[in-house]
């Protein structure tokens, strides 16, 4: 079943910001693995790179589609999960745990807030589907 | 508005994700591509191609009439065979690819694709000399049945004996109490059987089918899965593979191509392209670095572009980033590496051995 967690935060693009101490770690929502499909290939940035909320900052692909991943907020990747180039299903298995993408060092905080929380999001939903 | 098969409220019913393919609405998945593709080669999965199209040749000349404008001979098979062929310009280039039925040298039967059947209808209506060609598509429904568990299921609910129905062979019967022409064809690299229905029996068919295979395994199966699956065996679909712009000869389909038979429409043009040699074959490559190959993409080699990706995904029983493309004639050898552009960056790739699937 759909599942929005409530500690997450939501962009219109369809991925999610989890606050994790001072970092942000990012993924796709439950609805974006389902309208995709089975994912198979997701493109990371480098580490050390910088993301800027609201503009690509990689591409995941399943089976017949390509996608753009967007920043949910702005900062430094620090972490990116390198599981995925094993196990790129993980996205559509587990979209908020195990699925994460990168987790970003945060250069404006305040990006976060701005964000829809999980109301908003399946709100947005409702409306769009 | 996309047309609707007969069987959109059975893809409804079963939660299929629909899209317009082709001006139709098909289902693309009903619960996953991967899961479905799995149950094509491992059991066996159920699709809806209603959208095929079928114009048929009837009377004293079909035969005939019919093969001048294919490239496979018709006159080569018995009753009760079919052929794989293409139907082509006078430059040689493909205006469809078609599977064509000999009921009779009085009744040939030809199956096209959607998206083209307007255009080929148009197309062998103006170039048959002899018969002329009716658009049957509105009387028929298709379903195909793929995967090592089809034959066994289909026997079940007909009295035909399929064991007598060869690969490329067909025959006609009742399919669960639905009159069908059971056509031992596929698009899959799997064993399995094309059955054309009247669109009112398609429903009750369909779910016939589904509830017979339950046990074993069948599926519905979508568009993703159709994909994947022909894919793995580097089969052409036209628009992505093959067009107006190129050959048999150069998409690697010589074998479909009778150039000691009568005449046919591009006949001249590939009896010259054959003297000539061709300048770009189809091959098909994987890639040796991460990615997945898409249509369209550049392909390049020595920083140049010399050709481009035709279809391309992420092969589930390969388990591999799987494309065709053509290339440059010197590039085509199995062991060839080239570099494939995905999003500026350039990837590589090195031609294999087709199919790219094999049964184990």
């Amino acid at each position: 079943m759909a599942d929005y967690p409530t500690n997450l935060k939501y962009t219109k693009d369809h991925e999610w910001a989890r606050a994790e101490g001072n970092k942000v770690v990012i993924g796709v929502t439950f609805h974006a693995q389902e309208s995709l499909g089975d994912v198979v290939y997701v493109e990371l940035p480098k580490l050390g790179s910088t993301v800027t909320a609201g503009q690509s900052f990689g591409v995941i692909e399943s089976t017949k589609a390509v996608s753009e991943l967007y920043a949910p907020v702005s900062g430094k990747v620090v972490k990116v999960n390198e599981e995925l180039a094993n196990a790129p299903q993980t996205v559509n298995s587990d979209p908020y745990n195990a699925g994460w993408i990168i987790e970003v060092e945060p250069s404006n905080p305040k990006e976060l807030d701005a964000l829809m929380d999980a109301a908003a999001y399946e709100k947005l939903l409702a409306t769009t589907a | 508005m996309p047309r609707q098969t007969p069987l959109n409220q059975a893809h409804r019913k079963l939660g299929a994700k629909l899209v317009d393919f082709a001006g139709w609405e098909m289902p693309v998945q009903y619960t996953g591509v991967i899961a479905e593709h799995e149950a094509v080669r491992t059991a066996a999965g159920l699709f809806d191609v209603s959208h095929m199209g079928e114009i048929e040749f009837r009377g004293p000349g079909a035969l005939s009439t019919a093969n001048a404008l294919i490239t496979n001979d018709l006159a080569r098979i018995a009753d009760g065979q079919a052929v794989y062929a293409g139907l082509l310009n006078e430059r040689g280039g493909f205006v469809d690819d078609v599977v064509a039925y000999r009921f009779s040298p009085e009744r040939i039967f030809i199956c096209v694709n959607a998206a083209n059947r307007e255009k080929d209808f148009q197309w062998m209506k103006a170039h048959a000399k002899g018969v002329a060609p009716v658009d049957r598509s509105d009387e028929f429904a298709q379903v195909a049945i793929q995967g090592p568990k089809a034959a066994a299921i289909v026997q079940r609910l007909t009295r035909r004996d399929l064991s007598a129905v060869g690969t490329y062979r067909f025959t006609e019967g009742e399919v669960a109490g639905t009159p069908c022409i059971i056509s031992r064809t596929g698009y899959t690299g799997e064993d399995g059987f094309e059955l054309y229905c009247p669109p009112d029996r398609a429903e009750a068919l369909w779910f016939a089918l589904l509830e017979e295979g339950k046990a074993e395994g069948l599926k519905p199966a979508g568009l993703g899965a159709r994909d994947s699956l022909r894919t793995e065996m580097k089969y052409a679909l036209y628009g992505n593979d093959i067009d107006d712009d190129h050959t048999p000869l150069e998409a690697g389909l010589a074998w479909i191509v009778k150039l000691d038979k009568d005449d046919f429409v591009g006949k001249a043009a590939l009896v010259q392209q054959k003297a000539q040699g061709v300048t770009r074959k189809l091959v098909g490559f994987e890639l040796t670095e991460p990615g997945v190959p898409r249509h369209g993409y550049p392909i390049l080699h020595d920083g140049q572009r010399v050709g481009e990706v035709t279809s391309g995904t992420h092969g589930p029983s390969v388990k591999k980033a799987i494309g065709i493309g053509y290339v440059p004639t010197a590039l085509a050898a199995e062991g060839s590496t080239f570099q494939v552009e995905i999003r500026g960056r350039p990837v590589g790739a090195r031609v294999v051995k087709t199919p790219f699937y094999k049964k184990s």
